[in-house]
């Protein structure tokens, strides 16, 4: 009699890591509304990443990275896409996939450049004025978000 | 071993992930330009009812909601 199957004889295994390094990495950038790119074979994206801006080629180990509000990069030869994110993760798989996940994304061209100074004067002002720990956080959120809006917009 | 690591600042102010990715995504929305403005606002508009339930009894649903009461 056979023994019983167990769960993770259901799940599909873990996609192998080929031998030789892929000469371009598959990008799934979704949003909860919309799939900005679906396995799109790119030579490199470049990652807002709370640690900094991080490039990400083909052949790159495997990471889970937290994304900061700042600007989504996808270069596919000579032409450059440019998303700003508001957030997000993004997880580097060994067989050069990439899933990127955001809240918001928008082309960089969809930013009013109004708006974004006013809300920075708006919540620095608020930072400066804040009483509790959650509102001094909030204004704080404010201030990087804005900061991040005018820096791509200058960049 | 550190497991008191060096938390973000909203973490330390009793937030969580969500309502933080929650709030950078509404300042996100709140400065663009004009009709992908209100695109992203209709659609993240919500409406539901809420109703907390005491002793196996629901009370009043509460109703909350983007679209003004008619």
């Amino acid at each position: 009699m056979e023994p019983p199957k167990t769960p993770s004889s259901f799940m599909s295994p873990r996609p192998p890591t080929p031998s030789t390094i892929p000469s371009k990495i598959t990008v799934n950038f979704v949003l909860p509304y919309a799939s900005e790119l679906a396995t799109k074979e790119v030579d490199m994206v470049i990652i807002p990443a709370t640690t900094g801006q991080m490039g990400v080629l083909p052949g790159h180990v495997p990471t889970i990275a937290e994304l900061k509000p700042g600007i989504l990069s996808v270069h596919e030869g000579n032409d450059v896409t440019k998303y700003f994110l508001s957030s997000g993760f993004a997880f580097i798989h060994a067989n050069s996939v990439a899933d990127i996940i955001a809240v918001e994304a928008v082309p960089v061209d969809r930013i009013d450049q109004n708006s974004v100074q006013k809300g920075l004067a708006e919540f620095t002002q608020k930072v400066n004025s804040a009483s509790t720990d959650l509102e001094k956080a909030e204004a704080q959120i404010g201030v990087d978000v804005h900061s991040a809006l005018n820096s791509a917009l200058s960049g | 071993m550190a497991s008191n690591a060096a938390v973000p600042f909203w973490r330390a102010a009793g937030m969580t992930y969500i309502t933080y990715s929650n709030i950078c995504a509404n300042l996100v929305r709140n400065c663009l330009k004009e009709p992908y403005k209100t695109e992203a606002l209709t659609r993240e508009k919500v409406h539901f009812s809420i109703a907390t339930w005491k002793e196996g009894k629901p009370e009043k649903p509460v109703i909350r909601s983007d679209t003004p009461e008619e």
